[in-house]
């Protein structure tokens, strides 16, 4: 029971993880809650669907498994940045100089604009993520049993989140990341083309919730136009949890959230798996409003 | 090299700047000098393209930079020391030092650009690997003018960089900008310290709320009764003596 959980809970935590870290590094440069998040993750999953169905009608024989989750991968992070991209330039950046409710409002809106876009763009019924493999249980000892997408979707969510961590801590733009979230006037007289690295943070936002949209899709198996919803919030607990705005605190907050989830629907009853979740919300924010490791925002000036 | 003509800058209903007419000639040392709340650094803004002027010219080489993008402007030659430093404290100085090169193509920025500004200040290189915030003011103020540094400009704009530092260091710091100058940088300087600006730059501006009253050579300046009385904290009896007023 323990290890199943745990396995359960790194999974679904890899995934809130990902999603986290865009909240999180949006948060970070502009701090503006983005709503509409959760709407890309959504996206995402649809995107992965779409690329495997296309290649599969394209290609006589259709692809190998292995090539088809990779197709869906490169399509939602794709797709998922593109959207990320014209989200910021379209709702965000008019509003950069509005008043802080303003841009919140307006991201909002996107969400309900993209939930609503696809839900009639692909219709109201579940889809159904392929099937591409045959035995996925990588290893079953009784009560414990694990599957090959547990596995991949575990690997995967670190993979990405290692080079996420090298992007920002080593590379010319993940610095200027860095020095515009600190100050923008300082950057901007350094010669950095702020609202650039205000794209270039929305599009890696957006790719990490893509993939996490394909992840969960293949895990699952079904996705509908409102899974961004729940998962949004739940990510964005997770980012909460970690302390917005912090790189590192988005990764922990995500598999905390996801292993106290697990746990919760092992020893005490699958329905309070969302109660735990949103008890854990309110719970930071009463008692650490700043999180596991947000800085005090007193540090910053 | 830098010419400012009927600069007006506004800040939604506040008239910040009214008509500000500037001039810097290139290897020169200007200073600007004024009370608080007299629109310095809002020049300084202006110049580097943070606020959008209202209406007049800023010309750089003779080629108009006004309203331009910042990070374009830093490419055309013209970096800026903020007030208060501005440093990027959870930066290490290095990095710090890096995001200063960030407009210039990555693989220019070679080492021989730090050794560059690690020679000027020393205690730099020794704190490469500490993050910004852990420096002391003076140290911060190095990594400020260093990270200007680093874009190679041809004009560098300093705002009251002796703001917050004891004494020496600030002899110091005034120090180190005259050799930057003696490098062939040239150097427009906003200043409280009116007297160690005054003795540094070759021409000075005052400013007053909005306009330049004074302008003139850095000499004439520091004698004149008026500019003691009001910058200088000397009091003269002697107030039958007119100072040249600029228009």
């Amino acid at each position: 029971m323990f290890f199943q959980q745990l396995v359960n809970g790194l999974t679904i935590g890899g995934v809130y993880a990902l999603i986290a870290l865009g909240y999180t590094m949006v948060y970070g440069i502009i701090e503006l809650i983005n709503f509409a998040h959760g709407e890309i993750y959504m996206i995402g999953a649809y995107a992965g669907i779409i690329a495997i169905a296309a290649a599969q009608t394209l290609i006589a024989g259709g692809i190998p498994p292995i090539a088809a989750v990779a197709l869906a991968l490169l399509a939602a992070m794709l797709v998922c940045a593109a959207y990320g991209f014209t989200m910021e330039k379209l709702a965000y950046r008019p509003l950069r100089h509005a008043p802080r409710l303003s841009p919140l409002i307006s991201a909002l809106g996107v969400s309900i604009f993209l939930q609503n876009f696809i839900m009639i763009a692909q219709g109201t019924r579940d889809k159904v993520f392929p099937h591409l493999f045959e035995n996925t249980v990588a290893f079953d000892l009784g009560s414990v049993r694990v599957s090959l997408i547990q596995i991949a979707i575990i690997v995967g969510c670190f993979m990405m989140m290692a080079l996420l961590h090298l992007v920002i801590q080593h590379t010319k733009i993940g610095t200027a990341m860095r020095a515009t979230a600190q100050d923008k006037t300082a950057a901007a007289l350094c010669g950095i083309h702020v609202d650039h690295v205000i794209s270039v943070t929305f599009m890696i936002g957006s790719l990490l919730a893509g993939a996490a949209g394909v992840m969960i899709a293949m895990y699952y198996g079904l996705v509908n136009y409102s899974i961004g919803y729940l998962a949004g919030i739940k990510a964005f607990t997770a980012a909460v949890l970690g302390g917005i705005g912090n790189i590192p605190g988005a990764m922990i907050g995500g598999m905390i959230l996801g292993l106290l989830e697990s746990f919760g629907a092992g020893y005490i009853s699958p329905e309070y798996k969302d109660v735990i979740a949103f008890s854990i919300l309110i719970l930071v924010l009463l008692i650490k409003p700043s999180g596991l490791l947000g800085e005090n925002l007193a540090e910053k000036a | 090299m830098l010419e400012i003509r009927g600069l007006h800058v506004h800040y939604g209903a506040i008239h910040a700047l009214k008509g500000i007419d500037l001039r810097v000639e290139q290897g020169e040392i200007v200073t600007l000098i004024g009370a608080n709340g007299a629109g310095k650094s809002t020049t300084l803004m202006s110049i580097s393209g943070i606020h959008a002027p209202s209406s007049g010219r800023i010309l750089f080489e003779d080629f108009p930079v006004e309203g331009m993008r910042p990070d374009r402007i830093v490419r055309a030659g013209i970096s800026q020391v903020p007030e208060g430093r501005r440093i990027f404290a959870r930066l290490t100085v290095q990095e710090n030092l890096r995001m200063g090169a960030f407009a210039r193509s990555g693989s220019s920025v070679g080492n021989a650009d730090l050794d560059t500004v690690y020679d000027l200040f020393p205690i730099l290189r020794e704190r490469r690997l500490q993050r910004g915030g852990t420096l002391s003011g003076g140290e911060q103020q190095m990594l400020a003018i260093a990270r200007a540094l680093m874009a190679r400009p041809k004009l560098l704009l300093l705002d009251e960089p002796s703001l917050g530092l004891a004494p020496i260091l600030v002899e110091r710091v005034f120090e180190r900008i005259r050799e930057i100058n003696r490098s062939g940088v040239t150097i427009l300087l906003v200043e409280q310290n009116a007297h160690m600006a005054l003795h540094l730059a070759s021409r000075a501006y005052v400013m007053e709320t909005g306009r330049i009253v004074i302008s003139g050579d850095s000499r004439v300046l520091v004698g004149d009764p008026q500019i003691k009385r009001a910058y200088l904290g000397e009091m003269d009896i002697d107030t039958t003596q007119k100072p040249t007023r600029s228009a």
